[in-house]
């Protein structure tokens, strides 16, 4: 596949259809694939890869590379990433006409760290042929198979299907029933204490890094509010643990109704904070008072948030969860 | 060499908090390793690596530096310092360690910086050898042993034994202190894992990178100015994961923060040169964009930190960067991309 991709790649270089490409380039190790541009065929060629690694969601450099260049722009696009495009589109963050998508066909994608948590962290490389993931290490060959080893957010992948390209490789995917919700229920089953006990524990790792944010596809302000020293919510660091705390409770408010769920904040996360159980909260809320939606579908559809029907749910009605023990 | 049981580990760290604050790695329930006070019942992680490093406990993430009271014209300064108690950090490896002799550089220098002295002087560092380096790992390539780690005491734990040997005064006076909790045996096993363990470092990937042209004064500008620094930095999200998990960033802030009776809590914070509002001033940040502060970071650490301080390079190859990079942009690879590797 990277092989087809890449040739295909070159044609429109050569072609002066686009003038870069924004992808995963080659790091030390099979597994440390930097999202880089491509500037030229031949640095494609040579430093293009796209394996079981390549899971950084890449929509969101396009505001930077994209907007402020001339030429058309290349991105690679998995399809949970088509969907965080379709939104920064929406909110006129990037132009369509100056972007052209290669969707690329994605099985789940797998995760470093649980391979070496699993094999020993003296990895060289690491492949995946089919089941089996085959990795070498300065103590020999070493073999696990791929089901213990998926990305978390692939275990819940929510869609197949590319919902924006230009061209596509590979079939054409659907949208799963991801189960993705079971999460949450079982967070919203838990007593106020045990839920709060478990936040609070969560949290308690956050070392204010703001990785989170900044590689959040919907995370798109130039500035934002707790990096600005005259907002007074400032965050270098936080009065209290309960206010770095809060902190994540806000951005997911701020991101409420616009995240995609593309998994991205929790990939990142230095200390595995599971985030993405925050933002899934308010899409399984937002299903349930306003009706099924799915960020970044299409381009059309106004968010629940944004429009107002008479039917909506009225802000004063506490729903009341059958099942809440 | 003095000796402890595998078995007698946990009754030595309620030895040791009976009469200090103990503080080791602990599993956290990702199965990751974090440094926190010692409690009966946690048992001490060998991981290769806690997430964060040890820095914390001298240069602080936050600390509070003084009190303002205001009440119309007079303000008076209150001295907040709170008494450290003495401290112990049990499981340092080789590259923490050493980073400990970088930030002292910074901070025990004229003007001495007596926040962080006042910590250093109540900690004493028990070191832990490394006995299964990650290819991640390359503190060879600045010159450190990790089979032999400095601090107060260093320390081996090969099979169910761990096995110490005091190196400073401090280090002396606490196993005597404490000499009723070791027995002497052979120091062999040690030697043998050290050998072992210096084998495996040998295959490691980047212990050998050229670090030619890097940490001198007269290639300072030519490095500064290569075209590489745009491409390596294009897709920094500028988010401060790599300062915050490196053992020798030491940069900070220093701000007020108002409590809303007439007082004035001043205060300092660890800063990322990634952050859009780094060293501030009365216009902006001095480096306006993404590139100019990714920039600024290996710079300092490779070019300008050495040349300060006599050739020692402000990385110690402890590897959380190349593990925790958002979008795996770390150290190695701009070593490689400028030092001609």
């Amino acid at each position: 596949m990277q092989s087809e991709i890449i040739k295909r790649t070159v044609e429109l270089f050569n072609s002066e259809e686009i003038v870069r490409a924004i992808g995963w380039r080659k790091g030390d190790f099979d597994y440390d694939l930097n999202p880089s541009i491509f500037k030229s065929s031949e640095d494609l060629e040579k430093n293009f890869v796209y394996n079981d690694f390549s899971s950084a969601n890449l929509s969101k450099f396009l505001i930077k590379i994209s907007q402020k260049e001339d030429g058309k722009t290349l991105v690679f696009l998995k399809s949970c990433d088509t969907y965080s495009f379709n939104s920064l589109l929406q909110e006129h963050r990037i132009s369509r006409d100056k972007i052209y998508i290669i969707g690329v066909p994605c099985e789940e994608n797998l995760d470093p760290s649980k391979i070496k948590a699993a094999l020993g962290e003296d990895v060289l490389s690491m492949s995946c042929d089919g089941e089996t993931v085959t990795v070498e290490t300065l103590d020999g060959t070493k073999t696990i198979s791929k089901s213990e080893v998926i990305l978390d957010r692939c275990l819940a992948c929510k869609s197949r299907k590319h919902v924006v390209y230009d061209e596509l490789f590979g079939e054409e995917g659907e949208v799963l029933d991801s189960k993705r919700f079971d999460q949450v229920e079982i967070l919203e089953n838990m007593k106020p204490e045990e839920r709060y006990s478990f936040w609070r524990t969560e949290l308690s790792r956050c070392i204010g890094c703001n990785a989170c944010r900044d590689i959040c596809p919907a995370c798109t302000c130039e500035k934002c509010v707790f990096d600005n020293r005259d907002s007074g919510v400032e965050n270098k660091v936080a009065t209290n643990d309960f206010e770095e705390n809060m902190f994540h409770i806000i951005r997911a408010f701020h991101v409420a109704g616009r995240c995609t769920d593309c998994g991205e904040c929790s990939r990142v996360c230095p200390e595995d904070i599971p985030l993405h159980l925050l933002n899934r909260k308010f899409i399984k809320d937002i299903n349930e008072f306003y009706g099924n939606y799915q960020a970044g579908d299409d381009i059309e559809t106004l968010a629940p948030l944004t429009r107002f029907d008479a039917v909506d749910v009225e802000p004063s009605i506490v729903k009341t969860r059958e099942n809440v023990k | 060499m003095l000796t402890l049981n595998a078995s007698q580990l946990d009754e030595f760290f309620a030895l040791i908090e009976k009469k200090r604050e103990l503080y080791l790695p602990v599993e956290n329930k990702t199965g990751k390793s974090e440094y926190k006070r010692w409690v009966e019942g946690d048992k001490y992680s060998t991981a290769l690596r806690t997430v964060k490093s040890a820095k914390n406990f001298f240069f602080a993430k936050s600390e509070n530096l003084y009190d303002l009271k205001m009440d119309h014209k007079n303000v008076e300064v209150i001295d907040t310092r709170e008494d450290i108690k003495e401290f112990v950090i049990f499981g340092v490896r080789g590259c923490d360690v050493k980073s400990f002799d970088i930030l002292d550089n910074v901070y025990l220098q004229d003007p001495v910086d007596t926040y962080y002295k006042n910590r250093r002087d109540h900690g004493l560092v028990i070191s832990m050898a490394c006995s299964k380096p990650a290819t991640t790992c390359f503190c060879a390539l600045f010159d450190i042993d990790a089979t032999s780690p400095n601090g107060d005491i260093q320390a081996w734990n090969v099979e169910d034994k761990f096995y110490f040997n005091p190196l400073t005064e401090k280090g002396d006076a606490f196993v005597e202190e404490f000499k009723e909790c070791f027995t002497d045996e052979d120091s062999k096993p040690v030697e043998k894992q050290k050998e072992e363990t210096l084998n495996i470092i040998e295959r490691l990937p980047f212990v050998n990178l050229n670090m030619e042209g890097f940490g001198v004064e007269d290639k300072l500008k030519a490095i500064f100015d290569r075209p590489e620094w745009e491409d390596l930095s294009s897709t920094c999200i500028g988010c401060g994961t790599c300062t915050y998990v490196c053992p020798t960033c030491q940069c900070f802030d220093i701000k007020d923060f108002n409590v809303g009776d007439g007082s004035i809590k001043r205060f300092r914070c660890w800063d990322s040169c990634m952050y859009s509002d780094f060293t501030q001033m009365a216009a902006a940040n001095p480096r306006l964009t993404q590139t100019a502060r990714f920039r600024q970071r290996f710079m300092h650490k490779l070019v300008y930190y050495p040349i300060k301080n006599e050739g020692i390079y402000g990385c110690v190859g402890c590897g959380r960067c190349l593990v925790s990079c958002p979008v795996q942009m770390n150290i190695v690879k701009v070593i490689k991309a400028m030092g001609d590797n």
